[in-house]
This record gives structure tokens, C-alpha cells and sequence, in this order.
């Protein structure tokens, strides 16, 4: 069956990347939960917990509640907090009980707003999905709200889609230094060391580039409104960081997108299992770095163009186990804990992903952007 | 909306103004990173050899799977995911039933016990367990399966804790009753070996059964043998109530106190149920007195803060420190329920005494804030007065009676001489279980 695991985990769910993706914008987010999606958030999705304050609160919703439909104190508790805690906006997010119960986040959103005079963005997260769907409509949803026309700069860029879910800490000062030193403007890092401010001026920028699939929608909304051109890649490897500059240059210089990493051929005796941007960009990284061919399986939503042709797209348990047994791959990239469903004869590279293993290999988590590969397979 | 400096819901409140009925309204609330506390998965992982089995959503399974990977204890947690679909198109009960058997069918072995726990979407979509519970046992007869239940939202009726607690028991099976067997259940660690609790039963010759002391499905299966269940927790109490009501046996619930003359009476009920002579605690309560003096002439006028994960009874806990010369200035808790004496005395003997709710959203700050130095009991005081000097434990640490107190008076005394890696200890999910962090 698709939906069983014997051992693997799952991935972190819809609310947690709404939260990871809010997580420094200033605003509170709420999670319409009774418990339990607070304390695995707050445990194992967010390593920010700890270091830096940031109103993500949950609901505490009853079971009465929930029966009755006692919307109103969902609203009176929301305002109260706002009253207390003056956020820069509100976001809504919920959990799967008011999924059962037909929550309506958008008239509910409505009446906080109207209550409060706080900008306030329903997101229709449900606890089912990944946490790519829910970090991909909150980025989407805050550039919408808050990104203002403005007049373009030289060589400005936009990251988006960076997270502590699929990146370490500190990865938007190595990004800002990766452009700086190739010639470019960072405009924002959404959303990761980053502010509303920044979210204003992204129509400036002249290009996007998407490092993992959260990002991606909020790219298209820059594009379809701004005319901002799309580039999907991260730079990892020796080479690989150049000739993602040299692509970002040309769409620029082309205003088309450029789905940079799915370059790659796939391939070869090595699988990448994981996010697609990510993987498929390491998946460039080992070619441009003549370390050979790699086939990615991406385990969370995308688009395949992101992929390269022959790359897959699989998540259950059972699918990706029997893909590896038919593959034979000499070698595995990918988060230690799918180690569990590698075959032995494998060799494996482990690649920590915080979205899959949380904490497990926190101590192990390094900066990959613009680093030798060697440095970042163990 | 009109903005003030008034929080329109404090995070605290006087005792003095303190309604025990209702200390704090309830709200939104925020998460501390005290994670010592236990949760389902580590209270299923007590029983012996069983394979742990959730269906729910994703965002519920993430939790309880990576508490197993943190534990290295992955191997013995599989999962099925619900989907928005799976609610609703009439496959509820058919869907676990078989994801249940392929998962036993890949396991390369038969667990003896499957801890089968379903969410709060199931329940409220009124699924069958019943049913499903039925037909496994029925494909599966060398397995036991244990309803189980993953319900947050319907804590305010049953806790999912202390439903856990009374589950583990749920694949024991009727054995005759012997006399000379007692159980301490729904505890999640040992009771200490010095307790006088544990010392009454071994030195008249009972034989202890808890389930934190089996190694193996067979020994746990012995526990069915005991004919006294002991509950001392507050969680534990359906646990000795449906072992009664299954096996037969007696259940006494005598709760963790700090008060002397509570704990002299649980041991006399203890006692009498046991049908042997009731010790001379004189020397037990001197000790417990000497410690607590040791730690106030080493601790002093320090302000000290106790929460309810700590130790069950707070405020009985405050009161005694107070009795005894401490300067208890806070206590974080937002219910009392159990303890109406002491926080009635609190009330009128120490009305400036300030209730923190552990959950209020204008808790978020709280460790930022300029605090006094704090000697703090508990995880959650810990974190909120942001003190490095705190006692360890939850639960009350496997202690009970006079010599708990005396204990817990010893590692105050610690606890103010050594201070502790407070961000290391506090991230630890589960305390006493094993860790990969």
C-alpha cells in the first residue's frame, strides 16, 4: 500500500512548512490544532525554536469545540493574542480536525481582520500534505500581500523557497555571498533570514531563483505578474555554482525561465533521493564535477521540469525499496534514515534532510552552498 | 483595535486572586522546549517486545516517528497515513486493517503485542475499532492487539496519557490472582528502591511487579498475577481501575503527596490492604525534615519556582517548602484541582505567590526577561526563569513518600551547588529513555 511505512519516516506535514516559511516575517501564525502539531513543529521542524522568538501558537481546539463548531472562540482567542502580541500580520493554518469539521479559513480570516485591523492570510493546510504544499502557499501568499511594484535593479535576485526544513541554518548568508561574488544583488531570501521589507521590493528583481520546490509558486507569481523569469538550481559542487551564475545571467539577459537543474543526464550507478531541486541540482553538481551520472528520485511534490528526463517521482516506502532493488545502484545519496530500505550491497552517502530526520543529524548539518562536494558527502 | 501595554490575557496571576476552578482562561497556546516529558510512543515502548502501529495524518505521524528514531527505537514504530480521501470514501476500517497486515507481514518477525493507535479524525468520523481490532486478532491469533488512541482533541474527556497508561496493560491475560504478588501500574519509571512504599512490600515478602522492570513479553505477561494494583499518578488511575475491573484484583490509589499526613495515610491504606503491621515512620519523617533543613541552610532565601511537571502536587510541594523557611515565589501551573488544601493555605499564608501558565502566548518572552536568580524544580521553571540551577526530574522522579521529599530536598541542595547544561537537558525528549541527540 502507498500510504504504509514500515520503518521510514514521513516527511514534516503542510503545517510546519507554513510555520518554517513565517517563521521571521513578524507576523503569528496560528495552527488550528488541539496538541501535538505544536510540540512535533516546535521539536523536530524547527531548529529555530530555541534561538530566535516567533508567534506560532496552536488553538487548543476541543473536542467540544469541534462538535459544536465554536468558531467564535477560535476568533476571540486569535484577537486576544493579537491584542497582546501587535504581529505585522496573522496567518492561519489548521490541522486535520477542522478539516473533518469544514473549517472556513477564509470567512474566518475575514472576521479576525475586520476584528483586529490585522492583516490576516488564510492558508488551507489540512495535516495530510508535505510540508512543501504548506510552505509553498504561505510564501506564495505573503509575497502576494505584500510585494509592491517598483522600479528593477541590475543583476537583483530573488531566492525563494529557502527554509531550515530543507536547508541549514545560516545558508542565506552563503547564498548572499554565492551572489555577491558572482557579480549579483540579493533582493530577499524567503525566507530565511529575511523581513517583509525585503518581500516589498522583490518586484525589483530581474531574476528568481528557485532552490526548492516551497519556492516555486511564489516564483510563478513574480513571473506572471512582475515578469520576473525563473531559474530552479542550487549551487553546490565546484563547477556546478558557475554555470548556475552563468544561467541566471541568461535568463536575465533572455527573460525565460530556466530550470537550471535538470540539466543533468540521468543516469549512471548513483540515485539522489530527495527534494527535487535540491537533489536534481546535485545530481548537475556530480556530472559538472566529473564524478558521474545520478537518477534522483524525488519523494515530494514538483514539477518535472525541474527533473531531468529519466528522473522519478515516488514516495511510498514500498515504491522507492523496490525502485533501488531494480536500479542496483553502486552508491546512494540521501538521508540517513532511508538507509533502512537501501540494499546492503549499496554503498551510501549520507545527506541529512531536516524535513525527513529532524534532530536525528542536526550536529551533522552543514552549509552545502558553494562547497566541494567531498565536503558535503560523508 | 485599541493597543495597550495590558496583556488582554496575562500569564499570570496572584494566588491571592486565583480561582482554582479555573486559573487562566484558555487561549492560544505556545510550546516551551522542555521536552523531558513523555509521550504515547514512550509509554507503548514499556511494554515488552511490542510493535507500535499508527494511522493517522501526517502531520500527527511526523511526531511519534521521529520520538521512536530519537529513542533508536524506529524499528519497533511502523506507520499508515490518512488521507483527506480515506475519510470519506467508506474504506475506514478496511484501509487500517490492511495496512496493518502488510506492515506484520514485512516485519520479518511476529511481535507479540501490536499497539494499534488510531487519531482523532478516526474517532470522530465514528470508526468501528472494535471491528478492526476483531478481525486482525482473528488473522493474527499468535498477536495481541491493543486498541490504542492518538486523541488530543478529546483530552478534556479521556487524556490520550492516561488512556496510555491504562493500554499498556491491554495484552495481559487472566492468570490466577496470587496475594503474595503486588503491581505498582501507570507509572512510566521505577519507584524508588528506598521509597517506603517499595520497602513495605519487598521486606513483607510481596513480590513487585511494575512494568518498567520487564525485559520480556513473558515477564510483563506475570503482571496479570498481581491480586493489589498500586496507582500513585494521577494518570494511573484507569489503569488500576480497568485491571480491577478485568483480573479482579484490588486497586488502591494512594497519590504522591507532600504532605506528611497524606502520605501516613496512603501508607496505612496500603497497609491494611496488604494485611501487614504498619511501620513506625518517625525516623523516615526526620530524615525527610534533616534534608530539607540541610537544603535551606545551603540554599537560603533563593526565590524558588516549581512546575507541574516536576512533580505532580505542586502546590502541596510550594507549601512544604514554605513551612519549612523557602521562599516559593512561583509556581507554573494551570490547574490545582487535586490539591485544594495546599493551595488554599497558599492563599491565605503566601497570597503574593504568582501562578505562571505554562501556555499562555505572553509565556513566549518570558526566558528574555530580567529574572532574580531562581532555584528552579522542574523543566518548564527552568526554562521560563531561564536558570541553569534546577532539579531534574518529572513525574516526581520515581519517588514517593517521606523519602521522595527527602530526596527531592537533596537534589535542591544539588541543583543550587551544580548548575546544569539547562539547553542539552531540556532538549532530551523522554526523560530516562535513550537519546540519539
Amino acid at each position: 500500500m502507498k500510504n504504509v511505512s514500515k520503518i521510514i519516516p514521513c516527511y514534516a506535514a503542510d503545517s510546519s512548512g507554513v510555520c518554517s516559511a513565517l517563521y521571521e516575517l513578524g507576523g503569528m501564525t496560528v495552527v488550528h490544532d488541539a496538541s501535538g502539531c505544536n510540540s512535533t513543529y516546535s521539536t523536530h521542524d524547527e531548529p529555530r525554536w530555541t534561538k530566535m522568538k516567533s508567534n506560532i501558537f496552536i488553538s487548543a481546539l476541543t473536542e467540544l469545540d469541534a462538535i459544536m463548531g465554536n468558531d467564535d472562540k477560535f476568533i476571540a482567542d486569535v484577537v486576544s493574542a493579537a491584542h497582546d502580541k501587535q504581529p505585522a500580520f496573522i496567518a492561519l493554518c489548521g490541522s486535520p480536525m477542522p478539516m473533518m469539521t469544514g473549517f472556513d479559513y477564509d470567512a474566518v480570516a475575514l472576521e479576525i481582520e475586520a476584528q483586529s485591523g490585522i492583516k490576516t492570510i488564510p492558508l488551507h493546510t489540512n495535516g495530510t500534505r508535505s510540508y512543501i504544499e504548506g510552505a509553498s502557499e504561505a510564501l506564495l501568499e505573503v509575497v502576494k500581500a505584500y510585494a509592491q511594484p517598483c522600479e528593477k535593479r541590475d543583476n537583483a535576485v530573488n531566492v525563494l523557497g529557502l527554509t531550515p526544513l530543507d536547508f541549514p541554518l545560516g545558508t542565506d548568508t552563503a547564498i548572499k555571498k554565492w551572489l555577491a561574488d558572482n557579480g549579483f544583488e540579493c533582493v530577499c531570501t524567503l525566507a530565511m533570514g529575511d523581513s517583509l521589507d525585503n518581500i516589498k521590493a522583490m518586484p525589483s528583481a530581474k531574476v528568481s531563483l528557485v532552490v526548492s520546490y516551497s519556492g516555486f509558486a511564489a516564483a510563478q507569481y513574480l513571473k506572471d505578474t512582475y515578469g520576473i523569469p525563473i531559474v530552479c538550481g542550487v549551487p553546490l559542487g565546484c563547477e556546478y555554482p558557475c554555470d548556475l551564475a552563468g544561467a541566471l545571467f541568461w535568463a536575465m539577459e533572455h527573460n525565460e525561465d530556466y530550470f537550471y537543474s535538470a540539466v543533468h543526464q540521468s543516469g549512471g550507478d548513483t540515485v539522489i533521493i530527495g527534494e527535487s531541486v535540491f537533489a536534481s541540482s546535485l545530481a548537475c553538481a556530480l556530472e559538472s564535477d566529473r564524478r558521474g551520472r545520478a537518477t534522483v528520485i524525488s519523494t515530494l511534490p514538483t514539477d518535472e521540469r525541474i527533473l531531468a528526463q529519466g528522473d522519478v517521482c515516488l514516495s511510498a516506502e514500498e515504491d522507492i525499496e523496490k525502485y533501488l532493488q531494480d536500479y542496483k545502484p553502486a552508491c546512494v545519496i540521501a538521508d540517513p534514515l532511508y538507509k533502512y530500505i537501501v540494499p546492503k550491497e549499496t554503498a551510501f552517502l549520507n545527506l541529512p534532510h531536516f524535513a525527513f530526520s529532524g534532530r536525528c543529524y542536526e550536529r551533522h548539518f552543514t552549509n552545502v552552498i558553494d562547497r566541494r562536494l567531498q565536503e558535503i558527502l560523508r | 483595535m485599541s493597543v495597550t501595554n495590558t496583556p488582554d490575557r496575562p500569564s499570570f496571576v496572584k494566588i491571592a486572586d486565583a480561582d482554582i476552578n479555573g486559573i487562566f482562561p484558555s487561549g492560544l497556546e505556545y510550546n516551551p522546549p522542555a521536552r523531558g516529558m513523555w509521550n504515547i510512543v514512550h509509554t507503548g515502548m514499556l511494554v515488552p517486545e511490542a510493535h507500535e502501529i499508527f494511522a493517522c495524518a501526517q502531520g500527527c505521524l511526523r511526531g511519534v516517528i521521529l520520538t521512536a528514531a530519537e529513542m533508536f527505537e524506529l524499528d519497533r514504530l511502523s506507520w499508515i497515513s490518512v488521507s483527506e480521501e480515506d475519510m470519506f470514501d467508506g474504506t475506514l476500517e478496511s484501509d487500517i486493517i490492511d495496512g496493518v497486515c502488510e506492515i506484520i507481514e514485512k516485519l520479518g518477525h511476529r511481535p507479540p503485542v501490536v499497539l494499534l493507535y488510531l487519531s482523532c479524525i478516526h474517532l470522530f468520523a465514528g470508526v468501528d475499532f472494535d471491528v478492526i481490532i476483531g478481525e486482525l486478532s482473528a488473522k493474527y491469533p499468535d498477536i495481541h492487539f491493543v486498541d490504542c488512541y492518538m486523541t488530543p482533541t478529546m483530552r478534556t474527556t479521556v487524556s490520550p496519557v492516561m488512556k496510555m497508561s491504562s493500554q499498556i496493560y491491554g495484552a495481559l491475560q487472566p492468570l490466577p490472582l496470587d496475594k503474595k504478588c503486588v503491581a505498582i501500574v501507570g507509572n512510566d519509571r521505577a519507584t524508588d528502591e528506598d521509597s517506603e512504599l517499595v520497602r513495605i512490600i519487598r521486606e513483607n515478602g510481596f513480590t513487585l511487579y511494575d512494568i518498567a522492570y520487564c525485559k520480556t513479553f513473558e515477564e510483563y505477561l506475570q503482571m496479570a498475577k498481581a491480586a493489589v494494583n498500586i496507582s500513585y499518578i494521577p494518570t494511573g488511575v484507569l489503569a488500576g481501575d480497568e485491571l480491577k475491573e478485568r483480573f479482579g484484583g484490588e486497586h488502591i490509589h494512594i497519590p504522591f503527596s507532600c504532605d506528611f499526613d497524606t502520605i501516613e495515610e496512603n501508607y496505612k491504606t496500603l497497609c491494611d490492604t496488604l494485611g501487614v503491621d504498619m511501620p513506625d515512620f518517625e525516623e523516615d519523617k526526620k530524615a525527610a525534615l534533616q534534608s530539607l533543613k540541610n537544603a535551606k541552610a545551603i540554599i537560603g532565601d533563593t526565590p524558588i519556582a516549581i512546575d507541574y511537571t516536576a512533580v505532580t502536587r505542586p502546590f502541596e510541594l510550594a507549601r512544604l517548602l514554605c513551612e519549612q523557611g523557602f521562599d516559593v515565589r512561583y509556581v507554573v501551573a494551570d490547574s490545582a484541582g487535586a490539591e485544594p488544601q495546599a493551595f488554599e493555605w497558599l492563599k491565605i499564608n503566601r497570597p503574593e505567590l504568582l501562578i505562571y501558565s505554562p501556555v499562555n502566548v505572553n509565556m513566549l518572552e518570558m526566558p528574555d526577561e530580567p529574572h532574580e536568580d531562581i532555584l528552579a524544580i522542574g523543566q518548564k521553571a527552568a526554562y521560563y526563569f531561564a536558570s541553569d540551577r534546577f532539579v531534574n526530574i518529572i513525574v516526581n522522579g520515581g519517588y514517593y513518600g517521606f523519602s521522595g521529599i527527602r530526596k527531592i530536598a537533596d537534589l535542591m541542595t544539588d541543583a543550587y551547588l551544580n548548575k546544569k547544561d539547562r539547553a542539552q537537558l531540556l532538549r532530551l525528549k523522554g526523560m530516562g529513555c535513550a537519546s540519539c541527540l
